[in-house]
């Protein structure tokens, strides 16, 4: 790498390089080989018959589907939340702030039998929603439920940060020019919160994904309607079917992770689109502004910011990002 | 438009930010809302705007009583001290916003909007930048580009929190210029704020002084400067040698000596301070005269003027003075640091201590 041989301020970049890689095998990397290697001794059809037998397509998608579904909801309400504990002062506010870790602590399975006897057909709550024929526990609603719960915090405590740094004058401005509240929130609040919103869904989706306890207990695990996919894996395993287990635990992990490389492409595509992303963000500053004579204010500011000392395009450059943040 | 404020008062808590002002901003005029940090000035831009609301009072905005309108609707153009910008829009968009964001049935055609951007664009001399996004701008060009998305929307009046307080002291002189040329062009009502006499004089048609809440002065710059009304005036605006003394027939008495003046509108026989500019103090070199005992502590000649550091000695031990003389006369004189020698004023401003509504 050509930047790696430049000389930098913090050294010890091929150091940091070689401990992330060396870390991250034995930590992700290899775990992961092993699932795919031990796959990969099974022969071909086998394979397809086990990863595409019905019980395990209809786990899929309600793994997924509603992984998904409940980061959308958790999006949402994650937004609300966070916007509350941040913009109001009200009694308790530091109670509310620390029950949104609580998903993060509570053993999952005390969260899922918690969940199903709130929601069961004589609990707490289930007893008013039978009636009207709405079926939470022991069946895909309540997974939906035990995946929203436990996903919660992701959101809120990525947007919160992004929301208390937000300058209320740019509301204001947004004011000034004639915008509605909606208007306002809409073209000024949510680009800006976009980036955290996404990381905080991804995260989200990926805990919601993987989740087994909760959901076990609160599903129901009707073959065909309410299993999701790790229970399918535990119950390969628990017919010591070790190669069945791991072949759908590596379509697990395929999908998982193309959702998410998806959603890390969609997070970049769009920090370009703003001018934030690294290749738009170099390209229009690599022509230093200072040589157009048509802003002499401009280059009379970058060249004070510089200390009137630099003057190699290296230090210009160098100077900029500076700029960009002093606003 | 014209703007009047009337009785308004705002409190934060225990601190009173405007106590009952009363203001008259005639049409077309660019003012000038000057005043230490905590005077109340930036409320009183953000009340006018409709950004906060006051306790009580009125703001008429064209005679019309505008405190129950929405800031939306109020058409003011308001320009923030850090810009507010926004980050993830490029130029164009920034200053389209505000065309973008009517009603639909008000809304100009994509087409004009874009013609519209770029005369404005045009007028603050950066249309080639349209394309870039804020970050990659600098300070100055942030601004113009935040004051032509105030103008887009056509407002009525145009309120400045601090323009150039944010940028450096080369980039905020050329600004000035240019906002006063840019006020000539287009003759919109302006108030802006600013902490900076130096600004607030150079620019502005019309100053108005503010400390703790209240109107101190209101005029021309020549007239402030000129003629302070109060002593937080004249030490506000340039810089001033203090006096404290006692009013005496004839003059005032500083410290056992006898300054010749017109104080009697203060009384007889009553605390006082007197201010004299740097310019209109005149170092006397012997040492027994009248005038008040000094020693020559710097003496910089740099420049045109030459700015002498003093410090009182006797009974004015540690008072710290200022005086300012031609080059060529202080190369007459040739006075050097550590000389004693005895200052006296040729011109005096006389203010009742304890007074705040001052006398002429």
């Amino acid at each position: 790498m050509k930047s790696a041989s430049l000389p930098r301020v913090l050294p010890g970049f091929t150091l940091s390089l070689g401990y992330t890689i060396s870390y991250l095998s034995l930590i992700v990397l290899i775990p992961l080989a092993a699932v795919f290697i031990k796959t990969s001794a099974m022969p071909l059809d086998a394979f397809w018959q086990a990863v595409t037998a019905p019980r395990v397509l209809a786990s899929y998608r309600l793994s997924f589907g509603m992984a998904l579904l409940a980061a959308a909801i958790n999006s949402v309400f994650g937004l609300l939340l966070a916007w509350s504990l941040v913009r109001y002062r009200f009694p308790g506010k530091k109670l509310v702030d620390a029950l949104v870790d609580l998903p993060f602590a509570l053993p999952t399975a005390v969260a899922g039998i918690a969940l199903t006897a709130l929601y069961a057909g004589n609990g707490w709550i289930g007893r008013y929603l039978d009636p009207l024929g709405i079926k939470v526990a022991f069946g895909p609603l309540g997974v939906l439920v035990a995946l929203v719960f436990i996903g919660l915090p992701f959101v809120v405590r990525t947007v919160q940060p992004v929301l208390e740094d937000l300058d209320t004058e740019l509301e204001e401005a947004a004011t000034c020019l004639g915008a509605h509240r909606w208007q306002t929130f809409r073209h000024v609040i949510l680009p800006v919160l976009q980036p955290a919103l996404m990381t905080g869904f991804a995260l989200a989706f990926a805990r919601a994904v993987g989740e087994y306890g909760s959901v076990i207990f609160i599903a129901g695990n009707i073959p065909m309607v309410s299993e999701i996919t790790p229970l399918m894996i535990i119950s390969k395993l628990e017919q010591y079917d070790y190669s069945g287990a791991t072949a759908i635990a590596s379509v697990m992990l395929v999908v998982s992770f193309l959702l998410l490389l998806a959603i890390n492409g969609l997070q970049a595509w769009s920090a370009r689109k703003r001018g934030q992303g690294p290749a738009v963000a170099s390209g229009p500053r690599a022509r230093p502004p200072e040589h157009s004579d048509r802003d002499s204010t401009s280059s009379t500011a970058r060249e004070r910011a510089q200390g009137n000392a630099a003057i190699g395009t290296r230090s210009r450059l160098a100077a900029e990002p500076r700029q960009g943040r002093s606003e | 438009m014209s703007i009047q404020v009337q009785n308004i008062h705002k409190a934060f808590g225990n601190f009173v930010a405007l106590d009952n002002l009363t203001l008259d901003f005639p049409s077309g005029e660019l003012v000038a809302l000057l005043g230490p940090s905590g005077c109340g000035k930036t409320t009183l831009l953000r009340v006018i705007a409709g950004l906060e609301q006051a306790d009580s009072g009125k703001v008429l905005l064209d005679g019309e009583d505008a405190s129950d309108t929405h800031v939306r609707e109020r058409q003011v153009g308001f320009v923030f001290q850090h810009y507010a910008l926004f980050r993830h829009m490029t130029v164009f968009d920034n200053v389209a916003f505000g065309l973008r964001m009517k009603p639909r049935k008000d809304r100009p055609s994509e087409a004009d909007i874009k013609r519209k951007v770029h005369e404005l664009l045009q007028l603050v001399q950066l249309d080639w930048l349209a394309d870039r996004f804020p970050a990659q701008l600098s300070g100055g060009q942030r601004q113009r580009i935040a004051l032509a998305r105030a103008l887009a929307v056509e407002p009525r009046v145009l309120l400045l929190d601090e323009p150039f307080g944010a940028l450096d002291a080369k980039v905020r002189k050329e600004l000035r210029r240019w906002l006063r040329r840019l006020h000539d062009e287009l003759h919109i009502t302006s108030i802006f704020v600013t902490h900076d006499q130096e600004e607030a004089l150079e620019v502005a048609d019309r100053v108005v002084l503010m400390n703790h809440g209240k109107v101190e002065q209101i005029g021309t710059p020549d007239e402030v400067y000129r003629h302070p009304a109060t002593s937080f005036v004249y030490g506000f605006l340039g810089s001033a040698n203090r006096f404290e003394g006692r009013s005496a027939a004839g003059g005032i008495d500083v410290g056992g000596t006898h300054l010749a003046t017109s104080a009697h509108h203060v009384g007889e026989d009553n605390e006082v301070v007197a201010f004299v500019r740097p310019h209109e103090l005149d170092i006397l070199l012997d040492e027994e005269g009248a005038g008040i005992p000094a020693r020559i502590t710097r003496v910089l000649s740099v420049g045109a003027l030459t700015r002498v550091e003093l410090e009182g000695s006797g009974r004015q031990d540690g008072q710290h003075y200022d005086v300012e003389l031609p080059y060529e006369s202080w190369h007459a004189q040739a006075f050097n640091a550590g000389q004693p020698v005895r200052l006296q004023p040729r011109a005096l401003r006389v203010f009742a201590q304890n007074e705040t509504a001052g006398t002429r």
